[in-house]
């Protein structure tokens, strides 16, 4: 049975939040009132990258794109698209008044901007259906892998491509994959780090969710390349829907013989199995990862010995990151020479970023590395909210830091990143606009590596600690002439002393903010003032004289009657009062009153 | 799977279902199916304009439905619209006319003229 139309609903994580289920239960109901069931396939799909516009909905032939869609939609969706052919433009995502809104989802410039390579199949294709991952040349990289090519060959392509890891640090894939194929052991394993701890980073969650047998087929390809007939996949208990993907996937290629002995009729055998992670950031570190896939607490070790000498169980061992992979299956397909066609010199390829923060498109996005800092920011991400000023982006999550508003033409790629103090990282990207104060943001990060840090070695656990109470003391305005030197001090100590990498790289958000950003911890610590108004200890409201009316709402409206004055004269706080909940400011109609 | 041929097999016949999702330019023929259009039949000429591409295993071809064209009287009516934005109009339409267009027009890329509105109208 051809159906004349494909309606995809988004079951990613965002959208299944926001009601996507009901959604499809109403479609199906609303089809069938209409007797159009058999002309109409529900097709579920991963993530969009567009979770804050969601739930999203793509009607196919005409391409049309939903955004926040409600259950309350679906019927007049059914009547006038499905039925009648009229296009429901209010729901439009873009350009609400195009006329021919066929392949409206590429006329956007939240996607037609984007190159999408990782994401290829995110939103298009059905997780759960192995077919349709086939239809898009799914397993047939590791068709061409295992039945044409050495694994010598495999190996040579990868690293002539220049893909490099993009779990973080950039370390090139075919010569991790080199050294790993190298050792001579009858045992060896594949491993998919899929462990994404940057806090606010889902690009890894919305691949596993939305085409996890891209990632299956790369580390069969991986595992034919350098001896190893098992491997692991390293996900957080957090990730429901990816993890039961996985599971529907795995079984599916097994189903399929894609995984399982004798991939193709070829002496190659290749499983794979998942092993659930608690959640702890430091599990994500390399060593780490395998000691907790081993059954024991997740604590990093010394290396050398490297992985791709002894890893898992003391064998050799690869460890690459879901999005690497992901990009596996095409660079064997396509070619490395295409593949390196895209990007910079020492960057090849594509980079998912999550994009958060002060931004009008929050969401997911896929650009050519050496994309610069303002088109990912103005072009895709369509610019700060409220007309604000930019002021600075984070990447790298807790260990990278801030590239600032002077560097925003930057092209984006690894070395760039770096030259400027921050990192690629996993792909958190956090826009900050005129609004945030750079003191709290290192904070934040470090409130979050001290959390994190599994207290092995001394510098982090006890280094990071004193870090942050004294970032504290500034942001409450006990400042003291000489901490931001102090910061700098024990900062270069954490990172000689450190033993794994969530040490080693915890000070760089502070680092990089005192880059950037020293005067304002001049600010806080000599005149006990936060610049952007948002350390609440440092701020005073106050009212202004001149434009008060002395209407009294504000007085009215101060939980702890701290505003007092006589009606139509000016009215003023009582500082000693104040609790700096702000409620007054919100309240007055005159914009009497400021905090500074 | 056992071999590569088994999996451009499945590849096949996958791909003709989610061909209906590719993004590349494609004649669409676009069925007018208004409550003027369902009346005059339009919902058997749509399914045969289906039937028909996919017995001919032709891919690159869509039907979608779109509101009232405006001559009613002269319903169903459907419109084949090329790649290249050529846009042919065919009026009064049965399923077994819907076939020949298909024959005729898309696979053979010759305009079936005694269907055209242009006909209809002389
Ligand atoms: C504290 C810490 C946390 C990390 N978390 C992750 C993570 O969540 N996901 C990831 O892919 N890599 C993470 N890494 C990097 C891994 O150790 C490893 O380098 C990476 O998975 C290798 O894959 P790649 O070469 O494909 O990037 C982390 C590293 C450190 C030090
Ligand atoms: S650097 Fe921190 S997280 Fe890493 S081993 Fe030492 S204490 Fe643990
Ligand atoms: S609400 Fe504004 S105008 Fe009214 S008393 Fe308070 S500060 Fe003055
Ligand atoms: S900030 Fe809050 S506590 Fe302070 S004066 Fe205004 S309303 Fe009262
Ligand atoms: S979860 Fe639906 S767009 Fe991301």
């Amino acid at each position: 049975m051809v159906y004349r139309s494909h309606v995809l609903i988004c079951n990613g994580t965002g959208c299944t939040a926001s009601k996507a289920p009901e959604i499809m239960a109403r479609l199906e109901k609303e089809l069938a009132a209409k007797g159009i069931e058999k002309e109409v396939k529900i097709v579920k799909t991963g993530c969009f990258g567009l979770c804050e516009k969601g739930p999203i909905m793509v009607i196919y032939p005409e391409g049309a794109t939903y955004c926040h869609v409600t259950p309350d939609d679906v019927e007049e969706i059914v009547n006038e698209h499905l039925v009648k052919g009229r296009i429901v433009k209010r729901l439009l995502l873009g350009d609400k008044d195009v006329e021919d809104v066929a392949r409206s989802l590429d006329n956007v410039g939240f996607f037609n901007r984007q190159v999408r390579v990782a994401l290829r199949n995110c939103g298009v294709i059905n997780p759960e259906n192995i077919e349709e991952y086939i239809a898009r040349d799914g397993y047939a990289a590791l068709a061409k892998a295992v039945t044409e090519m050495t694994p010598q060959q495999v190996i040579d392509e990868i690293k002539k491509s220049g893909l490099r890891g993009r779990g973080g640090g950039g370390f090139p894939t075919g010569l991790k994959w080199q050294f790993a194929a190298k050792e001579v052991n009858d045992v060896k394993y594949v491993c998919c780090n899929a462990d994404e701890g940057d806090p606010g980073a889902f690009m890894d969650r919305s691949i596993l969710e939305g085409d996890p047998h891209s990632v299956l087929e790369a580390m069969a390809i991986a595992g034919y390349a350098i001896g190893s007939n098992q491997g692991y996949i390293y996900v957080r208990a957090e990730y429901p829907i990816a993890v039961q993907r996985l599971k529907i996937a795995i079984q599916q290629a097994k189903d399929y013989g894609l995984l399982g002995n004798n991939i193709f009729g070829t002496d190659f055998s290749f499983d794979i199995d998942i092993r659930l992670g608690a959640g702890a950031f430091v599990c994500g570190e390399e060593t780490a990862l395998m000691t907790s896939i081993e059954g024991k607490r997740g604590e990093p070790r010394t290396r050398p010995p490297f992985p791709a000498v002894k890893g898992l169980w003391g064998k050799p061992t690869i460890l690459n990151n879901v999005e690497t992979y992901a990009n596996i299956p095409v660079i064997l397909l396509k070619g490395a020479d295409w593949f390196s066609s895209i990007g910079t010199e020492k960057s090849k390829g594509t980079k998912v970023f999550a994009v958060g923060g002060k931004i009008n498109n929050t969401g997911l996005v896929e650009i050519p590395m050496g994309m610069t800092l303002r088109e990912v920011i103005y072009d895709i991400g369509g610019g700060i909210p409220k007309g604000k000023k930019f002021k600075a982006a984070q990447t790298g999550g807790p260990s990278g830091g801030c590239i600032p508003a002077s560097h925003i033409d930057v092209p984006i790629d690894y070395d760039n990143l770096i030259e400027l103090g921050s990192m690629m990282g996993s792909g958190g990207l956090i826009v900050m606009d005129e609004d945030t104060c750079m003191v709290d943001i290192a904070k934040f990060f470090l409130e979050f590596t001290v959390d994190e840090s599994c207290g092995k070695c001394p510098p982090c656990r006890i280094g990071t600690k004193r870090m942050l109470e004294i970032l504290e003391r500034i942001t409450s305005g006990r400042g003291e002439e000489g901490d931001i030197e102090k910061l700098e001090t024990l900062a270069e100590s954490i990172k000689q002393g450190a033993l794994c990498g969530l040490g080693q790289t915890a000070p760089n958000p502070v680092l990089s903010t005192l880059r950037y950003f020293r005067d304002e911890y001049e600010a806080h610590v000599k005149e006990h003032k936060c610049p952007a108004g948002v350390c609440k200890a440092l701020l005073k409201y106050m009212i202004i004289p001149e434009k008060c009316k002395g209407c009294s709402l504000c007085s009215r409206k101060c939980p702890v009657n701290a505003i007092s004055g006589e009606v139509k004269k000016p009215y003023v706080i009582d500082q000693s009062k104040c609790i700096k909940c702000g409620v007054c400011m919100e309240t007055c109609k005159f914009a009497a009153i400021e905090k500074k | 799977m056992k071999s590569v041929e088994e999996l451009k097999a499945i590849r096949e016949k996958a791909l003709k279902e989610i061909s209906i999702r590719e993004n590349e330019d494609k004649t669409r023929i676009v069925v007018g199916m208004a409550t003027c259009g369902i009346a005059a039949g339009a919902r058997p000429v749509m399914n045969a304009f289906i039937e028909e591409l996919e017995k001919r295993n032709i891919r690159n071809v869509t039907v979608s439905m779109t509101g009232c064209i405006g001559i009613c009287r002269l319903e169903p009516v459907a419109e084949v619209i090329e790649a290249n934005g050529q846009k042919t109009t065919y009026v009064k339409l049965d399923a077994e006319k819907a076939r020949r267009i298909v024959a005729e027009h898309i696979v053979n890329q010759k305009p079936v003229t005694e269907f055209t509105i242009g006909a209809a109208e002389r």
